[in-house]
């Protein structure tokens, strides 16, 4: 962690949900900035300079669509969209053009902070570590080696190129066209047939001998999410 | 009807057609028939164009039919002159009673159009009211319950035990949840009606689909029992995935609702020929027989059930396997329970894709 406080910025315009955020993260120890519009929360980015921006798709003077791509040009910081549109093209538009992560508005409040959790994580695992460990899963990129439970799984190589990327983007939304294009190539993109035939191995073979456990999760219409619940649940 | 599909221009080239043909039999036969005979035979052809067509058409069928009589058929015959005062007041008279037979036709049948609009109006409004009925009841029952328990909470916390204050949150949480999954139901609803859904098909893996949505319901499917019976070299099929995932939501919703707990609930398919086959199953108590022709209706809800909901769920099942072109029907099963089994003619992948290289 960086900082014992990591700092959250809301750009959200419904003074309800502003409330209701603020009185959320504060109690999880974040500290939180809020502004209503665009500009604001553009501006409040630059001076503050959050560690993660939560932002609604609908705003008052500007559409959320076009603050993430003023953003963009300048910040890689974690974003993740608030919205109450579930359209799968505005979420695939807004991961497309860098969110990190959406929720569709109600959302609990135990899924809003495992994202922001897990979005902060991302930002941090950029040391590559060459073993990277979850759970049940333990995956050594040197050797390119899967363990599940300390057995030696065997994967093909598409099915390991799958699960690295998996992994490498622990709890963020992967659209289905992104990882087509990262794993079969660009001619690719259109192909969902391979990525739904190679999900189905790749399942098959990290849940066979584990505790039921479900790492790669379905997101309609959209992508993939590779997650890892604490075991206790 | 026969209007709409025929444009102006040709209602008056088949009208005008219509006489000249009527005419030319006539014509045919006239050595049979009088004058007076065929301009019987006219009238009647007046009126069957009034029956279908505007009143211009119909006008100039009027006109045209008696300029045909008159040059064809009165004497002297072959051209426009009238000969004596009684063919003069034959003429006359025949084009009379044709306009006035074209012109009635024509009020009956604006008069007919009228109490068929307002016949619509009131089915409209009779649709209307069900829907204000039972959207505020399934909208303000959840909001009764919010504001009875924030109120609680709110002015006599002192007063309420513990047990009492999280029984409470529980209730808002519970209606909250409620109000959501009825939004949900009349957006896509909305969606179904106003003409625009899009299906966007691609490929899908059905046995992922399904546990999807399990997972979605894993909260409220603790008590039930579920059994999916989908082979794991179950091909792909070209479908929209997020409505199918809506018509398993709504269809393994239902089950859990209108079932006891611990039922078991069955979720299988299977494909012949072009067609995927898809069953959901319970072995809950069934749909009384008078009721299933029902059940797909917008608004209709199950006889003394006294279960929440508005009706949508499975009007929206019916609309979305329809807009893939498939059909779904419901029928009780012979060891008890509901079947719900859907038919959708789709393209689907047999062999997957290879992999480069096998380790």
């Amino acid at each position: 962690m960086t900082s014992p406080n990591p700092e959250i910025l809301v750009i959200d315009d419904e003074l309800q949900i502003r409330k209701l955020l603020q009185i959320t993260l504060q109690s999880h120890d974040f500290s939180v900035i809020l502004t209503n519009t665009s500009a604001e929360g553009l501006a409040a980015a630059a001076n503050n300079n959050p560690d993660l921006i939560l932002l609604d798709l609908g705003l008052p003077d500007e559409n959320g669509h076009e603050t993430l791509r003023k953003l963009r040009e300048w910040s890689k910081v974690p974003l993740i969209i608030l919205t109450v549109q579930s359209r799968e093209e505005d979420i695939i538009r807004a991961l497309d053009n860098g969110a990190n992560d959406y929720l569709v508005k109600p959302f609990r409040t135990g899924e809003l902070l495992a994202r922001i959790r897990s979005a902060l994580r991302g930002s941090e695992r950029e040391e590559n570590n060459p073993v990277i460990k979850f759970s049940e899963i333990e995956l050594d990129l040197t050797n390119r080696t899967v363990k599940v439970n300390d057995e030696l799984v065997q994967l093909t190589q598409t099915q390991y190129a799958l699960l690295v990327l998996f992994v490498k983007n622990e709890g963020k939304v992967l659209t289905h066209q992104y990882i087509l294009r990262q794993i079969w190539g660009e001619e690719f993109i259109n192909q969902l047939q391979y990525l739904r035939v190679f999900v189905a191995q790749l399942r098959k073979r990290l849940e066979q001998n584990n505790s039921g456990v479900i790492y790669i999760t379905t997101v309609s219409g959209v992508g993939y999410r590779f997650v890892c619940k604490p075991l206790e649940e | 009807m026969f209007r709409g599909a025929v444009s102006r221009r040709m209602e008056y080239l088949i009208s005008s057609g219509f006489i000249c043909g009527v005419s030319a039999i006539c014509f045919l036969f006239t050595r049979y028939i009088g004058p007076e005979v065929v301009a019987f035979i006219l009238l009647l052809a007046v009126s069957l164009i009034a029956m279908f067509f505007d009143i211009l058409p119909v006008l100039l069928a009027a006109t045209l039919s008696a300029v045909i009589w008159d040059y064809f058929f009165l004497h002297p015959r072959f051209n426009l002159r009238v000969g004596n005062t009684e063919t003069k007041i034959m003429l006359s008279m025949y084009f009379v009673i044709a306009l006035v037979s074209a012109v009635l036709t024509y009020k009956i049948r604006q008069i007919e159009k009228i109490a068929r609009q307002k016949e619509e109006r009131l089915e409209n409004i009779r649709l209307y009211n069900t829907l204000l009925n039972s959207l505020s009841h399934e909208f303000r029952t959840p909001l009764a319950s919010i504001i009875a328990a924030t109120d609680n909470l709110m002015t006599s916390p002192s007063l309420l035990s513990e047990e009492i204050r999280s029984s409470l949150i529980e209730e808002i949480s519970i209606a909250s949840f409620r109000l959501n999954r009825q939004v949900e139901n009349l957006l896509n609803m909305s969606r179904l009606e106003s003409g625009f859904l899009q299906i966007k098909k691609d490929w899908c893996n059905i046995k992922e689909l399904v546990e999807a949505v399990l997972q979605r319901l894993e909260e409220s499917l603790k008590n039930f029992r579920i059994s999916i019976e989908i082979p794991d070299n179950f091909p792909l099929f070209k479908l929209d995935y997020g409505l199918m995932e809506q018509v398993f939501y709504n269809l393994i919703h239902n089950a859990i609702q209108y079932t006891p707990e611990n039922s078991c609930i069955t979720i299988s398919s299977s494909y012949i020929e072009s067609s995927l086959m898809i069953i959901v199953e319970d072995n809950g108590p069934g749909i009384p027989e008078i009721e299933i022709p029902k059940v797909f209706d917008k608004f209709y809800r199950l006889k003394n059930v006294s279960i929440g909901g508005t009706g949508l769920g499975l009007s929206i099942v019916k609309g979305f396997v329809e807009a893939h072109s498939g059909t779904i029907e419901l029928n009780n099963r012979e060891q008890g329970g509901a079947r719900f089994k859907m038919n959708i003619k789709t393209e689907r992948l047999y062999n997957p894709p290879d992999d480069i290289t096998q380790s």
